[in-house]
């Protein structure tokens, strides 16, 4: 029993300590030519105006920057634009789809291809403002029946 | 957090020390956007419930429209910020409506039992759900006693920038935080009642001496809903 | 005296269909949550009335159970009864795996499972919810301690204090357990103290209930001795506990009887709840109180069958209670108004609400209960947690045959 208990636990650590391994000879092989391709990430090119920071400091540390506002906005009511999540959304919106996700979205490309989950946008809204206006009648369609008394429980 | 009027005169009087430049008119407008919600205020409603016609439902929609709140036909699970009721006197038989909503209390049971502290009560009086840090256990619909909270039970889309809305994540009435952060010192339910003329709902700072709401309720008799819970809270209701 | 323990040998064909068995309800119960997390709340029962349904049933019955379930162990450690002790290991075990089987379906209800880290890193504490957070995985730490000492024999002499400190430990547990409801000013059900002393004494059945159905599988099925002076003792102790829990649900009825405020939660479970009504009197006190007692204390006790039956009857009993409180709480509309009645609302105001358990939401409840038997089943296998022999002059030293 107790052999068997040593042994599972010596096997356990082998199995981690060689997928350590891996992962380290991983991180410094000689660079490939990557698999996945680069995303050819399109910046509105019509918006004359930089970033709200230079772009290695906003590549490395954008999610700081809008973490950081999260909190301050809402917790203190401070609403100043610079590092807000709906500021990115304004500029970086595909002016097509005016969205920052989808196939060729500034954020989701990206993320895509750094394969990291974004949560924002489950509750954020993708669209810039002007987008998002202009969906109202579809909304407002929805709210007349949601106001509307309810008849009887559950469907 | 009630001040009386010689405390609140004393912190402003404090506050435009503090200020050099700071006139205290200035105080009832709208902060800079970089300028942190203070105790200074405390945002509340007075609901008229003899102004407020039946079979009206303005504040509802306008609620709605405003903040992006969307269902899906099933009423008993899509949210609502505010609603309307109508209510009978037990006794005597008389019927009158009103609008209900987030009551935003100085004491919130749902602050008091949230684990992660995503329900909290901003500075000035407003309660919100963080939606960041909700993890939608629901115990804040469990304690509230205005059963003012919605969970979000379906997937949402078309949210209003300034209203983030996600399934999985509990929410409620915002006192149109976003347009009081803005200045506009009125919230998209008590802008809709003035329209319909009916002004049954008024917004304002109940620490400014100065304001309507504070006025109205000086002059006029006024109570809170479950007063017994003594949660001091900042929705007040007349003509009930 | 030296009690041997022996893990179980688990090669049986029958060993690994039990393992197969609850491991499909383990996986149904996790397919059931994620199709409840992809899809959304809205299809389960569960709706902006009834914020809380069947999985906090089950959870809340298996994290009341958990605590209770160690009571065996403590009867031992701390109250130095010499029989007690060969069942000291499994009952620490059974606590265990049974508030894990809780807490996974607690955790895999929420709207974002996925925040478990926030749970774990933000804390509000004044809430209630927070402190059980550090009660339940401190409660799994000393148990696990307390486990060790019991098993390693070099700390066998420090297995009072530790049993005396995981013995306050569960009970300030179920104290917040209870006050989870306890605590709650907005609904008639609820706001009273005496929830929290409720919950503990429905701990003891609930855990003994338990304890005793894995304890009789577990040694039947291994072909070891189980005595009768023993059996008896753990069947009378059951009855106890059953008379406990009655008792506090009749001082919770007839304080709220009393009150003029709490009339109307009183004649909505007591008489015109429905399903709920039908739950607290057939469910709750017929199944879960009057016919377990009747099992345990008449002629009928004497059949260890039936003794099984009785402890089934205070699982389902429990699992009715729990329903009582939890979604009958939660029906009874809130009082908005004191002299005032909602006629009017588009928001199920001053209404009874609806509800309906769902499938998927009862699959996860009872997934939670194959969590916690799967590794006890397990657990059993690779460490001595069973007594070799219950033989009543095994468990027993002062043990005299005549007089039994």
């Amino acid at each position: 029993m107790k052999r068997n208990m040593k042994q599972f636990v010596v096997g356990g650590l082998a199995a981690l300590l060689a997928l350590g391994g891996l992962a380290a000879a991983h991180a410094t092989e000689p660079k490939k030519p990557a698999r996945v391709p680069v995303p050819a990430i399109s910046v509105n090119k019509d918006k004359a105006e930089k970033c709200v920071e230079p772009t290695d400091v906003m590549r490395r540390d954008h999610m700081k920057f809008i973490q950081h506002q999260r909190d301050e906005t809402m917790h203190k009511g401070i609403r100043t634009s610079k590092h807000s999540l709906k500021n990115c959304v304004e500029c970086h919106a595909d002016p097509k789809t005016g969205s920052v996700l989808g196939k060729d979205g500034f954020c989701a490309t990206c993320h895509q291809y750094a394969a990291v989950t974004i949560d924002c946008f489950s509750c954020h809204t993708d669209k810039t403002e002007k987008r998002v206006s202009a969906n109202e009648p579809a909304s407002l369609e929805r709210l007349v029946r949601l106001s509307a008394p309810a008849a009887g429980a559950k469907p | 957090m009630s001040l009386n009027r010689r405390e609140f005169l004393g912190l402003t009087a404090v506050a435009a020390l503090a200020t050099p430049g700071l006139r205290l008119v200035e105080l009832a407008q709208a902060r800079a956007p970089e300028e942190t919600a203070t105790k200074l205020q405390r945002w509340g409603l007075l609901i008229d419930a003899a102004k407020c016609a039946d079979g009206c439902d303005a504040c509802v929609t306008a609620c709605h429209v405003e903040n992006g709140v969307t269902g899906h036909n099933r009423p008993a699970t899509d949210p609502q910020w505010i609603r309307k009721v109508k209510i009978k006197d037990r006794q005597t038989g008389y019927v009158q409506t009103l609008p209900l909503m987030c009551q935003h209390c100085e004491h919130p049971p749902c602050v008091d039992v949230c684990p992660t502290g995503a329900s909290f009560k901003r500075a000035d009086g407003i309660v919100l759900v963080d939606k960041h840090i909700c993890i939608g256990c629901r115990y804040c619909m469990m304690a509230c006693p205005y059963k003012a909270r919605s969970f979000i039970h379906e997937d949402t889309k078309d949210q209003k920038p300034h209203a983030p809305r996600g399934k999985g994540t509990v929410e409620s009435c915002t006192l149109c935080v976003h347009k009081v952060d803005r200045g506009d010192n009125t919230t998209a339910c008590a802008e809709a009642c003035k329209k319909e003329g009916h002004e049954a709902i008024l917004f304002g700072d109940l620490n400014d001496a100065g304001s309507e709401i504070r006025k109205r309720l000086a002059s006029a008799p006024s109570t809170q809903l479950r007063p017994d819970l003594k949660l001091n809270t900042g929705v007040r209701y007349t003509g009930l | 005296m030296h009690i041997h323990y022996r893990s179980i040998e688990g090669r049986s064909v029958g060993f690994l269909a039990l393992l197969g068995l609850l491991g499909a309800i383990v996986a149904v119960g996790l397919g059931a949550a994620l199709y409840m997390e992809h899809n959304g709340h809205w299809l389960t029962g569960m709706t902006n009335q009834i914020v809380w349904g069947m999985p906090h049933v089950f959870a809340v019955f298996l994290i009341v159970a958990a605590s209770g379930a160690l009571n065996v162990a403590s009867i031992a450690s701390v109250f130095g009864r010499q029989m007690y002790k060969p069942l000291s290991r499994l009952s620490g075990l059974l606590a265990i795996t049974l508030l894990v089987g809780g807490l996974a379906v607690l955790v895999l209800d929420l709207g974002r499972p996925d925040r478990l880290t926030v749970a774990m890193t933000y804390y509000n504490f004044k809430s209630i919810f927070a402190w059980n957070i550090f009660l339940y995985i401190g409660f799994l730490l000393v148990v696990a301690a307390y486990l060790w000492i019991m098993m390693e024999r070099r700390m066998n002499d420090y297995s009072k204090p530790v049993g005396v400190f995981a013995f306050t430990w569960r009970l300030i547990l179920t104290t917040g357990t209870g006050s989870i409801f306890g605590f709650l000013v907005a609904r008639s059900a609820y706001d009273t103290a005496v929830l929290a002393p409720m919950f503990i004494v429905f701990s003891f059945a609930y855990g003994l209930a338990i304890f005793l159905l894995v304890l009789m599988a577990a040694m039947a099925w291994t072909g070891r001795a189980f005595g009768d002076a023993v059996f008896a003792r753990l069947r009378n102790l059951l009855g106890v506990f059953i008379a406990g829990a009655f008792y506090f649900v009749l001082v919770y009825h007839l304080t709220n009887l009393y009150i003029t405020e709490r009339h109307g939660i009183e004649a909505f479970i007591l008489r015109d709840g429905g399903q709920f009504t039908a739950a607290f009197w057939l469910g709750q006190v017929i199944v879960g109180y009057v016919a377990p007692f009747a099992i345990v204390y008449s002629r009928l006790g004497r059949s260890r069958a039936m003794v099984a039956l009785a402890a089934v009857l205070v699982v389902l009993g429990g699992i009715a209670q729990m329903y009582v409180t939890i979604i009958g709480g939660q029906a009874y509309p809130m009082p908005l108004f004191a002299d005032k009645d909602i006629i009017e609302s588009s928001f199920f105001d001053g209404q009874v609400a609806a509800y309906t358990p769902s499938l998927p939401e009862l699959l996860l409840g009872v997934g939670g209960i194959g969590i916690a038997l799967i590794a006890t089943t397990f657990a059993v296998k690779v460490l001595p947690f069973l007594p070799a022999s219950l033989a009543d002059a095994d468990a027993d030293p002062h043990y005299k045959p005549e007089a039994a």
